[in-house]
């Protein structure tokens, strides 16, 4: 009879929380993974395709997967350093064979630049731009808007005469650095 | 709230955290009257003086304009306006160094003073009850003012506030060891700051209105009281000297004995705080129409002879004012000028750097006073934890471990010691022991922590972007894919109606699939009645080609035939014979084909396949023949018309003819000496038949398709010229039969002109 009652308020028991837990699974069920969005919030977004996902969302899912966390050329190690730190692994070099082109070489940050009277109109840039920020027409001249520009790449191979070069951001004082290392400034005039 | 007033009544005050009491240098400056200077040559005005963005421009190069003209329009409310301090011509607009530490260029107006100082037309208000708080707003947002106390903030947006104000705080502390500017103008100019106090008044209506003035400057308190006395809202508070009291967090503590919370603007706190420059230039332009195109500057330091407080129109180089103060020039060093206060200015790149809206102070120390200055290197050593910067430091941070984390680049922990509350005053590095320039490694964090933050919006924004674009990809797909869909539709529906049209292009579409087959069945019983003969190669060449190249293909091997047979019969007859049955013969082939021509002239394939072929088949030719080279010459003749149009072919033509000839007279060395004296011949004749016809035919092409490849004639042409050569060669060698040649040549010659002569009706 004892074993009885101890079976009946234990399987009781057991039932009470298996409900509860089921309630909350459905109550609180969580749609996208986390981890995921949490590791495109720290892809510099600029959906280049280096890392050989189309896009920094898919890449970030791909990681969640197991990817190696070093294929983002243009975020560098700063991003692999943050990744690994949400991950839990270890931080591990870039991987050189997922850089491509001049954009990711240097630090200064580059932007797109069709040089307009080369332009034929052949919207090949215009349908590569990962972000619609090359505007044109068939026939007609296009150009890029450089505040949507995240420096990509993308376009330029595609472009049949080779009007489209990286540039480097011009120096403003917006983006200017203090460099105490630096050789004083003087003017001459 | 009471009690605060009854504190400042009282003359007691708070006190901030930290502070330091550099030594005073302000009475270098302070004794001596605001100078007003000549003007000078030219000035630089930049059109981007204070935090926002520059305006448009309302000028060109060479333009004149009148004193206060604007020069730059605003069309947004973080633009400020810009305006001609004196009258002159607008000499260039470029890139220019500014007042800023990097000394970057930035877009500047150059103007040609004139010396005449025209004022443009203005309306001076006489009472400013007058007008509407949204007028006083507007006439201040086009006089371009912006605070010109340091920061620049466009001075319209911040008195353009709706909550209720309890203070307002005019700053007249000038806590910086040097400067004077500010001091001068509230002694000379107090009636004239006052009226602009009121005009601030009447916009914001603050319950009080506190001027804080350090009390290092009796002169000034003292003018001040006198002009607000009878007033009772304003109150002249006599502040403890003590750096960096001019803070704008750190006065309102002092004043209030409230703290700004970290992350929130004194606004929020009931408190609006005017430089009492900016006052001045407020009444300037309420009342008087004066756009800010002057200001006071305080001309310092011991490099300078008669250093002083000068009028300076803005834009006037820095230059100018130096050698107004009369600056000793140094042997074999260059002065060091520092633009700003000792405390927060920095050095300038150029002399040439304009005077903008915020400069109240350019200093040319020499070295006893500021050796530091003139050091090339940093002295600095590392750090001894004695914690002093934190003691003095008025924002009660912790300078030291600020400064770990800044050169760590760690940016997370610096965030959480509150590097954003920094402001810049410069107290930690001034009684630094090791010398360590801390604000420098501070500015450098926070501009690659606003950088990040610049780079974090721009992600976003991409992301935004991407995301949007995939979107639409994806929408314009499954568009495209229901317009197939339905188009597919249509046309089934339209051939399944049973209407006369329907039935119709159900039949057409039959009888296209028909023809398609027989077209296949053509070509592939074509293959072996070809292949049967001579021109097996031909046919292989043509087979998965269309019927007309079959049928011409048929056509050429037929009249090759007939005349291999004509040949056969006449190779024992004399010359002159064997000339006159090949005209006949050739007159034959010729019509035959024109005939074929009309179906395979438009198909370029074919007449390349067929150059080809014929290629092949005079080669075939030469080496089951040798003796008959005649009669292969012939056939090349005959053949010639149905290719005339065809660069290619005769291009292909051409090289296998020189091949040809040359082949034919190694034979001819080899064979007969019978042979000999025909071979050459007919050879000859056979070039300047194909020549001329190659000729008429580039003409015929020119006439009829203009756009013809040039490289293909000169190919053409090229292949001819040395044929020709081979030619003159063969000649030199056989002049003993020179009588027959020329006979055979005229003859040749008819022919070809005949052919030459049908050749444009056929063309046609």
């Amino acid at each position: 009879m004892n074993i009885i009652i101890a079976i009946l308020v234990l399987g009781s028991i057991a039932a009470f929380f298996g409900a509860i837990l089921g309630f909350a699974s459905v109550r609180f069920k969580v749609d996208a993974d986390p981890i995921v969005d949490q590791l495109d919030a720290l892809l510099p977004q600029t959906q280049c395709g280096q890392c050989g996902y189309p896009g920094c969302k898919p890449y970030a899912q791909a990681v969640a997967d197991g990817e190696a966390i070093n294929k983002c050329a243009p975020g560098g190690e700063d991003t692999i350093k943050k990744i690994a730190d949400l991950m839990g692994v270890e931080v591990q070099p870039l991987d050189e064979s997922h850089v491509q082109g001049e954009a990711s070489k240097s630090n200064r940050p580059k932007v797109a630049f069709v040089i307009e009277e080369d332009c034929i109109g052949c919207t090949k840039c215009i349908q590569a731009c990962p972000v619609d920020a090359i505007i044109g027409a068939a026939k007609q001249m296009h150009t890029i808007i450089i505040d949507e520009c995240t420096g990509c790449d993308l376009c330029v191979a595609p472009c049949p005469v080779d009007c489209i070069e990286m540039r480097e951001l011009p120096d403003t004082i917006h983006n200017w650095q203090w460099d105490l290392t630096s050789i004083p400034v003087k003017q001459l005039d | 709230m009471e009690s605060i007033l009854e504190r400042i009544t009282r003359g007691h005050f708070w006190d901030f955290h930290g502070g330091i009491h550099p030594p005073e240098q302000k009475t270098i400056t302070s004794s001596k009257p605001i100078k007003q200077l000549t003007l000078p040559k030219q000035l630089i005005i930049p059109l981007q003086q204070h935090i926002g963005r520059e305006g448009d421009l309302l000028v060109n190069i060479g333009d004149k304009v009148l004193k206060g003209q604007p020069l730059t329009l605003s069309t947004n409310p973080m633009v400020v306006p810009i305006h001609a301090p004196t009258s002159g011509t607008i000499s260039a607009i470029k890139n220019s160094v500014i007042a800023h530490p990097s000394g970057l260029t930035q877009l500047c107006i150059f103007l040609d003073v004139d010396g005449e100082d025209t004022w443009r037309k203005r309306e001076v208000c006489t009472d400013i009850e007058q007008l509407s708080n949204n007028q006083i707003i507007e006439k201040i947002a086009d006089a371009g003012i912006s605070g010109m106390g340091g920061a620049g903030f466009p001075t319209h947006i911040k008195i353009n506030t709706k909550p209720e104000i309890n203070f307002l705080i005019i700053n007249g502390a000038e806590c910086e060891p040097y400067i004077t500017s500010d001091d001068l103008l509230m002694m000379e100019q107090s009636d004239a700051i006052v009226d602009g106090i009121k005009i601030i008044d009447k916009v914001l209506c603050p319950a009080f209105i506190l001027i804080a003035i350090e009390d290092n400057k009796p002169k000034a308190i003292k003018a001040l009281q006198q002009a607000t006395a009878g007033i009772e809202k304003i109150k002249v508070c006599a502040i403890p000297t003590k750096y960096p009291a001019g803070g704008e967090k750190q006065l309102i503590q002092i004043l209030t004995g409230r703290e700004v919370a970290s992350g929130s603007l004194p606004i929020h706190s009931g408190i609006v705080m005017q430089n009492i420059a900016t006052c001045f230039a407020i009444n300037e332009a309420v009342r008087h129409d004066t756009p800010l195109i002057r200001r006071v500057v305080t001309v310092t330091g011991r490099a300078l002879n008669k250093p002083q407080n000068v009028w300076a129109l803005i834009g006037t180089p820095i230059k100018f004012l130096l050698e107004q103060c009369e600056l000793e020039p140094l042997e074999n060093e260059s002065q060091p000028v520092i633009m700003g206060g000792p405390m927060m200015g920095f050095c300038v790149s150029s002399e040439l750097v304009p005077i903008v809206k915020t400069s109240n102070c350019i200093l040319a120390p020499d070295k006893v006073e500021m050796p530091s200055a003139f050091e090339k290197e940093s002295k600095e050593v590392e750090c001894i934890r004695c914690g002093q910067c934190s003691d003095v430091c008025p924002s009660q941070l912790l300078p030291q471990e600020m400064q770990w984390s800044a050169k760590a680049k760690d940016y997370p922990q610096l965030d959480k010691l509150n590097l954003s509350d920094c402001i810049d005053c410069g107290a930690c590095a001034y009684v630094c022991p090791s010398q360590i320039p801390l604000v420098h490694y501070y500015r450098i964090a926070k501009a690659e922590i606003r950088e990040q933050q610049q780079l974090d919006l721009k992600a976003e924004k991409a992301k935004v972007r991407f995301e949007a674009r995939k979107l639409r990809l994806e929408k314009e797909k499954i568009a495209r894919q229901e317009k197939h869909k339905k188009a597919a539709a249509a046309r089934k529906a339209a051939m399944n109606k049973a209407t006369p049209e329907a039935a119709g292009a159900k039949s057409a579409v039959a009888a296209a699939l028909a023809r398609v087959k027989a077209k296949k069945a053509a070509s592939n019983t074509a293959t072996p009645s070809v292949s049967e003969t001579q021109e097996s190669d031909l046919a292989t060449n043509t087979d998965n080609d269309q019927k007309s190249q079959v049928s011409a293909a048929i056509a050429r091997a037929k009249a090759k035939r007939q005349l291999k047979n004509n040949a056969a019969v006449k190779t024992s007859e004399s010359n002159d014979a064997n000339a006159s049955d090949t005209k006949t013969t050739q007159q034959q082939v010729q019509s035959e084909t024109a005939s074929t021509q009309p179906i395979s002239s438009d198909d370029k394939k074919a007449k390349i396949a067929a150059a080809i072929a014929k290629a092949k088949a005079k080669k075939l030719n030469k080496s089951s023949e040798a003796n008959s080279a005649d009669e292969v010459d012939k056939d090349i003749v005959t053949e010639k018309p149905s290719v005339q149009d065809a660069k290619k072919a005769k291009i292909a033509a051409a090289i296998a003819k020189a091949k040809e000839k040359a082949q034919a007279k190694n034979k001819a060395g080899a064979s007969s000496k019978a042979d000999e004296a025909t071979e050459p011949t007919q050879e000859v004749a056979e070039v300047s038949s194909t020549t001329t016809g190659n000729n008429e035919g580039g003409d015929s092409e020119v006439h009829s398709s203009p756009a013809l490849d040039k490289k293909a004639k000169i190919a053409a042409a090229i292949a001819k010229a040395k044929a020709k050569k081979k030619l003159k060669e063969a000649n030199s060698v056989e002049s003993e039969s020179s009588d027959n040649m020329k006979d055979l040549n005229e003859e040749e010659k008819n022919s070809s002109e005949k052919l030459s002569a049908q050749q444009p009706d056929e063309s046609k």
